[in-house]
């Protein structure tokens, strides 16, 4: 654990030296941006527009950070050779995998964490005081960042074993299969042969299914989550995400570093 | 075969490598520092990666605790592998080897084992202190005791002043130091370096040096590789030949050397111009000096000739070949026998 631990907050030390959370600055003058439009032009719906809005960025940008910085965190590390020394030190390959993953998680949850304040604020801006049904956007954000833990686990995968452009490309392809895994399963098409359609069935349950952790609308009507759904979309992103750090793990343990 | 030498295209035994430890070290009944046995790997290439490339081929050899080992080899030679397969950045085809009586395999012996890497590269974004810390932790000392460490490998390595620098702003020399400094953090029994004194300047080529003399007096066991053979003289107890992915040759730079002794050579001086004798026409001329190299067995012969000349003789030397010359002889060998091998398949 200490070893994980040493490795994941120098991992988040390093994202905030690299100026990833500058990321905030953007997001900040997004939101003042919108809810001064917003206040302007739309009416009676400034709030719904503020809340999809502003959920929409938190995960676009936390989508790209994901992808992006995810893939670089292993991939970085052996091309640019900082690894060498790190891995002659006492520790196993599988904790510096879970070390760069928990750095990324904690840094994603910082910015996520941010990006909230920021909504709240724009939300106040157009509409105060603010009411109970507004803490659902909380519930929104904590999905949110479930499915950016997933995709960092994703992007870990593919670096350890592939380039990373490649990386980035098969992230960002299993999560736009992800979002639709659910269309997938429940698709009726009488010119696909049953086999197939049991086929695509099938990769729809392997996949990781995105829609799962949007609530955006829900939460932009002012409606509630089910608290079922928010433990089962817990113990979901935690299992998968599981299974794919220790698949991510068992590559990595065996890869030669050149 | 005489020790320490393993003729090009040969493949050392293991009686001749534990001959070789036996005769440089009068610590043959403790345990090797290092051991290696029958090490080997291959690199998989070409497009759909069928082919095998062998970097290292079932190389054999020991450590023993307390000497400075070089690694020597030109590039491409397996000297990086070797130390790479030790440290399992990367993993060997077959093989195994031991450090301190442990297994590479198990990640306890890094306790006990520094490693600088190649041309070393480090989390720019941290300062050298704040490296060292990171690398600390690892071991599992309190906050204190790294602080203590820390401030003791910085002044080791005469990083004090550049302490709150980040990385990113270092020289070449600054990042070797640093690099150093994280490889003896621990006070590790076992150090591994590779090329350590590659790219440096003079000066700080001579401060790598004292410190890996400063680890051979500390009693630590130094293995590190070079292609620069004057720095392999200099420093090694025994050093150890890789050409071609092959152990060519281990011993003691002198021993290596030394028995390929072929002749002597007598330098003199002559006080009337004029005089002519048979060894006069072989002997080179420089200044008033003259040199002349012949055969062992010719060697009575000259001298009475140069006496009767009434020479004066300045000195009588053995020739041996250097380190350079021995080291030269294995590449030319391997490149010669590569070359026949691509004849014969062609």
């Amino acid at each position: 654990m200490r070893n994980i631990w040493a490795v994941a907050s120098n991992t988040f030390r390093e994202a905030v030296r690299d100026r990833v959370l500058y990321n905030l600055v953007f997001f900040a003058l997004l939101m003042m941006g919108a809810a001064i439009l917003v206040g302007q032009i739309s009416m009676g719906i400034e709030e719904s527009v503020i809340v999809s809005l502003g959920l929409t960025a938190i995960s676009a940008i936390g989508i790209l950070i994901a992808i992006f910085i995810g893939v670089g965190l292993v991939s970085k590390e052996m091309e640019k050779r900082t690894l060498y020394a790190l891995l002659a030190k006492p520790v196993e390959r599988w904790q510096f995998v879970l070390g760069k993953y928990g750095g990324l998680v904690m840094t994603l949850a910082l910015n996520t964490a941010a990006m909230a304040v920021g909504l709240y604020l724009a939300l106040w801006m157009v509409k105060h005081p603010l009411e109970k049904s507004d803490g659902y956007v909380l519930v929104a954000v904590y999905l949110i960042l479930l499915k950016l833990a997933l995709i960092v686990a994703l992007a870990m995968l593919f670096s350890c074993f592939t380039t990373p452009f490649l990386a980035i490309l098969f992230t960002g392809a299993i999560y736009i299969a992800g979002v639709f895994a659910e269309d997938l399963r429940t698709m009726r098409a009488v010119d696909i042969a049953p086999s197939t359609m049991k086929l695509l069935r099938g990769v729809s349950y392997v996949l990781p299914n995105f829609e799962n952790f949007n609530v955006m609308a829900t939460v932009a009507h002012g409606r509630g989550v089910p608290a079922t759904l928010v433990w089962q979309d817990t113990f979901y992103a935690a299992l998968y995400a599981a299974i794919v750090l220790a698949a991510a793990a068992m590559v990595f343990s065996r890869r030669n570093l050149k | 075969m005489p020790f320490g030498s393993i003729a090009a295209g040969e493949r050392p035994c293991r009686e001749c490598v534990d001959d070789a430890s036996r005769l440089s070290n009068n610590s043959s009944m403790s345990i090797a520092a290092i051991e290696i046995e029958n090490l080997s790997k291959e690199y998989p290439h070409g497009f759909l990666h069928l082919k095998k490339k062998r970097s290292l081929e079932n190389l054999t050899m020991e450590v023993q605790p307390g000497e400075v080992f070089g690694l020597l080899g030109p590039n491409g030679a397996g000297k990086s592998t070797t130390i790479k397969l030790l440290m399992r950045l990367i993993f060997p085809t077959s093989g195994t080897a031991r450090i301190l009586g442990k297994s590479i395999e198990d990640v306890s012996m890094h306790q006990q084992v520094g490693y600088l890497p190649e041309q070393p590269y480090f989390y720019d974004y941290l300062t050298v202190a704040e490296l060292l810390d990171y690398f600390a932790r690892f071991h599992g000392w309190k906050a204190a005791d790294r602080q203590e460490r820390v401030e003791r490998m910085l002044k080791k390595v005469g990083l004090e002043t550049a302490r709150k620098i980040q990385l990113r702003k270092y020289s070449k020399g600054m990042l070797q130091r640093a690099a150093l400094a994280q490889a003896i953090l621990h006070d590790p029994q076992v150090v591994v370096l590779d090329e350590p004194m590659s790219g440096l300047d003079p000066l700080g080529r001579r401060e790598v040096r004292d410190i890996i003399l400063e680890l051979k007096k500390e009693g630590r066991t130094v293995l590190f590789s070079t292609h620069i053979l004057s720095d392999a003289e200099m420093l090694c107890d025994r050093v150890g030949v890789i050409v071609g992915g092959r152990l060519r040759g281990v011993g003691a730079p002198g021993e290596m050397v030394g028995i390929q002794a072929h002749g002597m050579e007598i330098l003199f001086e002559l006080d009337g111009a004029g005089k002519t004798f048979a060894l006069l026409g072989k002997a080179t001329k420089t200044g008033e000096r003259y040199r002349v190299q012949l055969p062992e067995a010719e060697l009575y012969c000259a001298l009475d000739q140069l006496k009767a000349a009434g020479a004066r003789i300045l000195s009588v030397a053995q020739l041996k070949p250097t380190l350079e010359e021995f080291f030269m002889n294995l590449v030319d060998a391997d490149r010669a026998q590569a070359s026949a091998i691509e004849v014969s398949g062609q």
